[in-house]
Parts: C-alpha cells; sequence; structure tokens
C-alpha cells in the first residue's frame, strides 16, 4: 500500500494485477491507481445505470455499490462487482441481455432496466 | 524483485497416457530444476532410478527432479514443498509440474494456485498440457473441457490408432490454437512443453464455427482501433461472472488506448491469468484479436455485447 495516498498497491484480481514485470496494470503508481480507480467508477456506471445502480469510490481502497433507495454493498474490485449487483437488484447481470444492450447504444431511456 | 515459480498442469482423461508421458519426462535432464506433484509414486514406478527418498511423499530423481505425491489438499502439499524448498530442505526447484486425476476438472486446480492468499505470493500459472488418448479420443465432457482448457496437446497411442486425421480435426475444432505433438513419434522435450513463453500465437480462425464439436466451439473476433481497456474489463468480468462455466477459453491480444506494445489476456472460465504486456506486436496486424472456446454461448451474442460495451468506434470483423 502506498504510505501516502493509501491506495492498495493489488490483490489477487486480474484488473487489480500487482506491478511486476512483463504484467500490465494500471497500479504502478499512485497517481495512475488513482486515475483508474476514476475511470473504472465512469465506465462501471454506464452499465450499472441500466440497473439504477451507483458505484462510488470509498477510501481509495474499495467501491460502495448502491440502490436508488439506499441499500449498499462493499465491493474489492470489478470481479467482485457483479455478484454484488446480482444481490442488490435480485436480478441476473447478464452482458447479452437485449435491453442491456439498447441502454448501452442510446436504444433505451434511463429507467428501462 | 520476487520471481514467481510457475506451475504446469498435465491432465487429460483416465488412461490417456499422463503417467506414461510422466515417467518420459521425469528421466529428462531438462527437468532438473522441477519439482513434481503425481498421484501416487508408485504408479510412476521410479523404484529403478531413485537417487534419494526425502521422506514418504518426496523422493529426488537421478536428473534432479523432485517427485512428490499429493495427500489431501493441492495447496497443502504445494506449500509443504514451498516451506521444504525456502528451509533449504529440498533443492530449490524453479518449475513445479502438477498431474491432475483423468476425471478432475483442471479449473479448481488452477485456482488454487491464483486465488490461495499464500500461494498467488509465490507461484503463477504455466502451461496445460492435455494428453489424449488416440484409440479411445474424447467422447466424454470431461475430456472435451481438459482439451478446450490446454495450451499444449498430446496425442498418445498413435502407434496403436493408424489415422488420428477425425480425432485431430476433433482436438482443431475445440482447440485450434494449442501446438498438438504426437507422444509416440516425436520426442517430447520437457523444456518446450512447459515453456509459458513459446504460447502460440492467435492463428486465424473463422467468426463462425462451420461444424462444432457437440456444443463446444472455438472462433475468433477481431477488432481495429485501440480499445478501452477498463470498459473491457467490465465486460470481461461481467461475462465471467453470468457465464464463466461457459467459457472454457478466452485469449487475445488487445490494442489498448494509451498504450504502444500489445496486452495479452488469457482465462480459463472464472479465471483471468494476470494481463502480459508484450515487448512488441507479433506482426504488422494492429488489430485487437480476441479467441474464445465456448460451451453453448452464441458467438454473435458475445460480439454485439462486446461491441455495445466498448461503443461505435471499434469495428469488429472475422479474423481474415
Amino acid at each position: 500500500m502506498c504510505a501516502l495516498c493509501g491506495v492498495l498497491g493489488g490483490g489477487g484480481d486480474w484488473t487489480d494485477a500487482a506491478a511486476r514485470p512483463g504484467v500490465f496494470t494500471r497500479n504502478a503508481d499512485s497517481l495512475q491507481r488513482r486515475r483508474e480507480r476514476i475511470n473504472r467508477v465512469a465506465c462501471a456506471q454506464r452499465v450499472l445505470g441500466f440497473y439504477g445502480l451507483t458505484l462510488s469510490d470509498w477510501q481509495a481502497s474499495s467501491f460502495v455499490l448502491s440502490t436508488l433507495t439506499g441499500k449498499s454493498e462493499i465491493v474489492d474490485n470489478l470481479t467482485h462487482l457483479w455478484a454484488a449487483a446480482e444481490k442488490l437488484t435480485g436480478r441476473p447481470c447478464d452482458p447479452f441481455d437485449p435491453s442491456l444492450i439498447d441502454w448501452l447504444e442510446g436504444r433505451l431511456e434511463a429507467g428501462g432496466g | 524483485m520476487v520471481e514467481f515459480t510457475p506451475v504446469h498442469l498435465i491432465t487429460g482423461f483416465l488412461g490417456s497416457g499422463k503417467t506414461t508421458l510422466l515417467q518420459r519426462l521425469l528421466a529428462d535432464p531438462a527437468l532438473h530444476d522441477t519439482a513434481v506433484l503425481i498421484n501416487e509414486l508408485g504408479e510412476v514406478g521410479l523404484d529403478h532410478h531413485l537417487l534419494g527418498r526425502i521422506d514418504d511423499t518426496m523422493v529426488l530423481l537421478p536428473s534432479g527432479c523432485l517427485c512428490c505425491t499429493i495427500r489431501g489438499e493441492l495447496a497443502a502439499a504445494i506449500k509443504d514443498l514451498h516451506s521444504k524448498r525456502e528451509r533449504g530442505l529440498v533443492p530449490a526447484f524453479r518449475r513445479l509440474v502438477v498431474e491432475s486425476s483423468g476425471l478432475a476438472d483442471p479449473f479448481p486446480i488452477l485456482s488454487t494456485v491464483q486465488a490461495d492468499p499464500v500461494l498467488r505470493h509465490h507461484f503463477r500459472l504455466g502451461t496445460v498440457v492435455t494428453t489424449v488418448d488416440a484409440v479411445n479420443g474424447i467422447g466424454r465432457p470431461e475430456s472435451v473441457k481438459q482439451v478446450a482448457v490446454a495450451d499444449r496437446l498430446v496425442l498418445t497411442k498413435t502407434d496403436l490408432a493408424p489415422d488420428c486425421d477425425v480425432l485431430e480435426t476433433a482436438l482443431r475444432r475445440i482447440n485450434p490454437d494449442a501446438p498438438l505433438l504426437r507422444a509416440a513419434e516425436q520426442a517430447i522435450d520437457a523444456a518446450a512443453l512447459f515453456d509459458a513463453a513459446a504460447r502460440s500465437p492467435l492463428r486465424a480462425l473463422p467468426a463462425t464455427p462451420d461444424n462444432p464439436h457437440g456444443t463446444v466451439c472455438a472462433f475468433a473476433l477481431a477488432f481495429d482501433g485501440a480499445l478501452d481497456w477498463t470498459m473491457f474489463g467490465v465486460w470481461l468480468t461481467m461475462l465471467l461472472n453470468r457465464h464463466g462455466e461457459k467459457v472454457l477459453r478466452v485469449k487475445g491480444i488487445l490494442n489498448v488506448a494509451g498504450t504502444e506494445a500489445p496486452v495479452a489476456v488469457h482465462g480459463v472460465q472464472h479465471l483471468v491469468h494476470p494481463p502480459v504486456h508484450m515487448a512488441a506486436w507479433p506482426d504488422e496486424d494492429r488489430r485487437s484479436r480476441l479467441v474464445f472456446i465456448v460451451d453453448g454461448l452464441e458467438p454473435a451474442a458475445i460480439e454485439h455485447s462486446l461491441r455495445a460495451f466498448l461503443g461505435s468506434p471499434t469495428r469488429m470483423a472475422a479474423v481474415a
């Protein structure tokens, strides 16, 4: 963990791979890690909006996933995110869902999920 | 910087020649710095060339190879080996080979190495070698899965099966990418067999498989333009969360926005290896290329979904 920024330098998940020779990761330094976390929240939010969920960074060490009514789960990484999203919404989060694809391609208005 | 010990897996259906292959490999001097975890020491018939016995589960062979049986959990066996190596009780092996049982699904074995909080800091996944019996083929679902996850295919008993063309075609449909070796006719070079760096480049594959083996099919996607790495991660984690058990294999080289050299990704079901930052592109083609081996998923659905996630600038096409 970086003593200044407090961001953990990567766990076992492939999206947070620890920086070592030959490995592609955005964990190499604290600035890169922080930038990637902001980017990750924005990218995931594009999909999570379909389910009425909101993702936010929490202390640069975890993420908080919340429903519109305030139910929340703490998630460590993208791999954990989807199981938590399914638990909160009570429905499968399927990347093949035609409605989700319509939403991503701009053919479905907010609330369509 | 800590050096991670690669863990290679030898898998294959019951009677497909895993032990025979191991017997040949264990005598190879190229395995002098290797520890091998096998199911049963007696099966391999080591008695005539034992150099020394370390304890009742571990023996040292003249080639310098350390051979051990797995008793109980695989993770415990690997940790025990690691502990003995650190304390200098066994030779400092630089490579670990694990023989799986014939009915085993390779995925939990691979997952053990990557998920265990101790092992993942000392070991990394290496190569999956799958033996296929040329006489009996690949009828069982376990066998098809073992072929799908392979980095190397070793066709055994080819001296007993004069015509292997049909089987080879079937293997190529399930796993078009893994080099295929014939154990009976070819010398098997242990170092080359386990050298993950020699992993085959992505070969040309049709976007839509013409004649899939049952519900298992392999196909490739290529797409122009640099892609957003984070959005790709959002998509792949979502895909594997819902359909991971059906994604037998995903691998590819990606043109990632903001980086010159390509990034290699490689996954088996729910497990994705740490992405590799390659030194350079293997050829002039700068398109991102992904190969999927899936069981019961529609190639068109995967392509459409990925395109929707990545957005319109990315244009996908079959690998020519």
